[in-house]
């Protein structure tokens, strides 16, 4: 068995209006310290985890959060440094950073490069400075192709970004200058997520004032299709619902979570799943710290699979890769229930697997309902 | 105090009719008839002071909560008259106070010989109690007007007895005055009913006649019967027949309410008191039906039996399909005292197993129902009500249609509605508002008067139809609640009436399907298939939902196919959330009820019925359930 390890970093200088994940800025923690004294102290605390952890050989790592690049590389490296040294890395082991394309400069790119990063994805989120202003991000897009061509220049082998679409008051037009600005840069990969309005967000509060209006399942539906067909149109293919790469840039670390593999998560509040067994850690920083220090675990809550939910997951988890699901996990009657979807044109059967459409992607929760309910 | 002992007072059995006065009080909901009859209990003194409680004679805690009679009650009161000093007894008929039990009032108003017009001062006299003033007139009740809450600070007590007297032809100044907060004016109102309402005639030694003025049913004793003995007289341990069916049981027990039963030796002419056979089922002891004696049975009954007939039907479902049996259940036991309610098991595609019941009015539906929720637990919804038609086909054949769904297809040459005369009352700047309302609702103006300077009495014919689709609601709220409403049946007539049917991907969804107006067909088509449009979920097809009148369409919308259905972000923290997502919707497909291909969540059929209150309620159980 392998071991992948996602490691959160629960920091960011400001909270985006649309972010419900667990992260904080330094002055919502109310400790009075400088990010450098949290980011050493937290780092500290994230080692003592893994000293928990199983020593597979680790084939991705993937920093997250939050905002990963806004700790100095030296303390992420610090984590990578002692994961190579107790479990081994894989030869070609994928170590990816998110990064906030405001935070970048080419001596930083070279620090993490130093320290054993060769994958990096921007937050990118659009090119329309109104979409953004609505999300409450703070960078300027046009530090995004800066961002990209100083980690291309610097040597990073495989260089991503996020978008985001469906946000209020943003247009079909607008997302397709977003996408095709995308394509414009050196990348090599790109992850297209629709808004999702979370509850307890500043956006979802601004939706229930009637400020903004919610934005329509219509139309997230073709920026949906816009999307996927200017990738594909450009030499990127979908390996996941929401994911577009070149070839042999699909990001390993995201399959890990397709699949029944083993990842560890590290940090306050991050999942994990090793041999059918899942558990995440308590949710906020300090408590986490305080357990871990201690001595304590700082595992909140865990569930062992049965045997049906392993099916489930399977099914609802395969069937967002674009080498789909192996006709066999299927049950008869679930193929049959499949019958009406693949006359609509929402599921092929190729090489005995079953394969989303684009359209199909688009409904994917239904169709897990409709075969596994 | 004039008040009389129980045990030194004239005993049932012996007393003699010319020492009885028996009355009830006619009042509208709020007007205080309850907290009158408390006093009466006290001054009497036949509840002391100790055992005293609000609304002491009304048994329900629904009736107590919403502050209306349902089942009337006969209270014998021993009364010394400060007039003359003579020993009396008074038998008060408690009447119950609305619309759709119109057939017990005039049972218990024909139980008594006058009645007591009590209307609070600060409000005026309302539509329902004038129209049982008029049944009581009609009986030749001898009426004693009363103004209650005078210690109100915006009673208009002249106003009001000016109201009165031109009501019942008398002298303003006849109206008396009592408070049944305080007790003012009581005692002389006792007085004034030995004075005023004549004593009880009837001949002791003919056969028996007793009419039943209440059917009660206690689940410890069976059916409490409450009868008002005309001729003859009624002793325990004797046979008694039921004059409508013939059917005989022994008289177990006879007794007066004092307010507690007290069984005693009998009952003679004149007096008001219960029996008990050990019957299980108030519909073999029925309102309205004369008691003889089997021995010596009476060849002509009291007049004015009549079988309860229901009015208004609805369908109602129990949320939870698991509930039937509860629902069955329940309704046997409710049955069994409420000799007008009737049902039987209906099964709708849309909202499963239930039953088809019938009221006597819409008052006697919600109750029915809210006892059903309360005293059994059940979570229901109700279709929308409807009324008795009769379709008459053109090959002369005559159908009874009690529900949409058995409306006939064929060729209809007429159909028949229940019609009634309906009088509002109201203050006179509503006229336009209220005309507007009944205009529009079908309405035929037979008349309009004025009953004080700025109160008017407008008579309505109306198709009982329209009054029982939210009319009363709608009246309420363009007169800011100041309009009362009551109505008598007038009949049938023939109506311009079509079955609209909402169909679901072509398929009719049974629960949908009204009979209204043509001319009304298409807003209610109109209505329907957008809240339809609006409640049920996309789906991976097209699902157009229409109206329509047999095979033409009058109204269409369409549910676009579901485009986008999927969690675009799918971290490995996300597993969990959409694995324990996928878990509760298969709870949820449980509850999903399949129209054709369309699956809709019972949810959605339930919010297109719900009415604002059912809706408030669902939430609520839903609250309390998380």
């Amino acid at each position: 068995m392998t071991l992948s390890f996602y490691v959160h970093i629960p920091y960011c200088i400001k909270r985006c209006g649309y972010c419900d994940f667990n992260t904080y800025t330094p002055s919502e923690l109310q400790d009075g310290a400088t990010l450098e004294i949290v980011s050493n102290d937290y780092i500290d605390a994230v080692l003592k985890e893994l000293e928990t952890t199983p020593t597979d050989e680790v084939p991705t790592i993937f920093f997250g959060g939050g905002t990963p690049s806004l700790l100095p590389a030296h303390d992420l490296g610090r984590v990578i440094s002692t994961i190579k040294a107790r479990n081994g890395l894989a030869p070609d082991c994928e170590i990816t950073l998110e990064a906030n394309p405001d935070s970048i400069t080419a001596e930083k790119l070279a620090q993490y490069l130093e320290v054993g990063f060769n994958r990096i994805s921007f937050g990118m989120q659009s090119a329309k400075p109104h979409v953004l202003a609505v999300l409450d991000r703070t960078h300027n897009p046009a530090n995004v192709e800066k961002s990209v061509s100083l980690a291309r220049a610097a040597g990073f082998k495989s260089i991503s970004v996020d978008l985001i679409y469906g946000t209020p008051g943003e247009s079909l037009a607008d997302w397709q200058e977003t996408v095709q600005a995308a394509l414009a840069l050196d990348i090599d990969h790109i992850s297209a997520y629709a808004l999702i309005i979370e509850t307890g967000t500043k956006l979802a509060a601004q939706i229930k004032r009637g400020d903004l209006a919610m934005p329509d399942d219509d139309l997230m539906a073709d920026m949906y299709l816009l999307v996927d067909q200017l990738c594909e149109a450009n030499g990127m293919t979908w390996y996941e619902i929401s994911n577009w790469s070149k070839p042999g840039h699909e990001c390993s670390h995201n399959i890990a979570y397709m699949r029944h593999i083993n990842w560890w998560g590290l940090g306050p509040g991050a999942h994990s799943h090793i041999d059918g067994k899942r558990f995440w850690n308590v949710k906020h920083p300090t408590a986490y710290k305080n357990k871990v220090f201690a001595g304590e675990s700082p595992i909140a809550e865990s569930e062992n699979l049965t045997a049906e939910q392993k099916i489930d997951e399977s099914i609802l988890l395969g069937i967002r890769r674009r080498q789909g699901l192996l006709i066999e996990l299927l049950l008869p009657h679930q193929l049959e229930l499949l019958a009406s979807y693949r006359e609509n044109g929402f599921v092929e059967l190729v090489a005995g697997r079953v394969v989303l459409t684009p359209t199909g992607r688009l409904i994917a929760d239904q169709i897990v309902r409709e075969i596994t309910i | 105090m004039p008040a009389i002992s129980l045990a030194k007072a004239p005993q049932p059995a012996s007393t003699n009719p010319a020492q009885i006065r028996n009355f009830c009080i006619i009042a509208h909901i709020d007007h205080g008839k309850s907290t009158l009859a408390d006093r009466m209990l006290g001054i009497t003194e036949v509840v002391d002071a100790r055992n005293m409680r609000a609304q002491y004679l009304d048994r329900m805690d629904i009736e107590r909560e919403r502050g209306i009679t349902i089942k009337s009650q006969a209270v014998r009161l021993p009364w010394r008259s400060g007039i003359d000093g003579q020993e009396y007894i008074l038998n008060m008929i408690d009447t119950p106070g609305h619309v759709d039990f119109t057939y017990e009032v005039s049972r218990s108003l024909a139980a008594c010989e006058g009645a007591v017009l009590l209307v609070d001062c600060a409000q005026g006299i309302e539509a329902q109690t004038l129209a049982n003033l008029y049944l009581a007139m009609e009986n030749n009740l001898t009426i004693i007007p009363v103004l209650n809450k005078i210690d109100l600070p915006n009673a208009q007590p002249e106003k009001f007895a000016a109201e009165l007297a031109r009501l019942i032809g008398c002298q303003p100044e006849d109206c008396l005055r009592v408070s049944g907060k305080t007790g003012d004016g009581v005692a002389e109102l006792l007085d004034q009913i030995v004075t005023q309402i004549p004593a009880p005639v009837g001949d002791p030694n003919a056969p028996a006649r007793a009419l039943i003025f209440d059917s009660v049913y206690d689940s410890y004793r069976g059916v409490i019967t409450y009868v008002r003995v005309v001729d003859g007289h009624l002793s325990p341990r004797e046979q008694i027949q039921m004059f409508s069916t013939g059917v005989r049981h022994e008289a177990l027990e006879v007794g007066v309410i004092s307010p507690e039963p007290v069984a005693g030796k009998g009952l003679g002419v004149g007096e008001v008191g219960y029996l008990i056979t050990g019957v299980k089922d108030v519909r073999q002891s029925r309102v309205g039906d004369t008691i003889t004696t089997y021995n010596n049975p009476t060849k002509s009954p009291l007049s004015g039996y009549k079988d309860p007939k229901p009015m208004v039907f609805s369908g109602l479902f129990p949320l939870d399909g698991a509930d039937f049996p509860i629902l069955r259940d329940a309704l046997d036991k409710l049955q069994l005292n409420d000799a007008a309610l009737v049902y039987e098991p209906e099964s709708s595609a849309a909202l499963g197993f239930g039953f088809r019941c019938g009221f006597l009015g819409l008052l006697h539906m919600e109750i029915v129902r809210e006892r059903l929720e309360r005293e059994h637990k059940l979570n229901l919804i109700s279709t929308a009500p409807n009324v008795v038609y009769n379709v008459v086909m053109e090959d002369g054949k005559e159908i009874r249609v009690t529900n949409p769904s058995e409306f006939p297809d064929g060729k209809v040459t007429t159909v028949m509605e229940p019609i009634v005369k309906s009088t509002i009352l109201a203050p006179s700047e509503y006229i336009g508002t209220i005309m507007e309302l009944c205009q529009d609702r079908r309405g035929i103006l037979l008349g309009m008067d004025y009953i004080s300077e700025d109160r008017v009495e407008i008579r309505y014919e109306l198709p009982l139809a329209e009054i029982v689709f939210d009319f009363f609601d709608q009246l309420k709220s363009r007169t800011k609640g100041y309009a009362s409403l009551d109505y008598e049946e007038k009949g049938d007539a023939e109506g311009l009436l079509v079955k609209v049917d909402i169909l679901l991907q072509g398929e009719a969804v049974d629960a949908f399907s009204a009979i209204v107006h043509r001319d009304k067909a298409y807003s209610y088509g109109v209505m329907m298939t957008g809240k339809l449009r609006e409640l049920i979920p996309r789906q991976q097809f097209e699902v157009p939902i229409q109206a329509a009148i047999g095979t033409r369409i009058i109204a269409r919308e369409s549910i676009r196919a579901v485009r986008k259905d999927v969690l675009a972000k799918c971290y490995g923290g996300d597993i969990t959330r959409k694995r324990k997502l996928l878990e509760k919707q298969k709870e949820g497909k449980k509850r999903m009820k399949m129209v054709g291909r369309v699956e809709v969540p019972q949810e959605a059929f339930v919010a297109a019925l719900a009415t604002d209150a059912d809706i408030e309620k669902i939430k609520a159980a839903r609250r309390a359930s998380q």
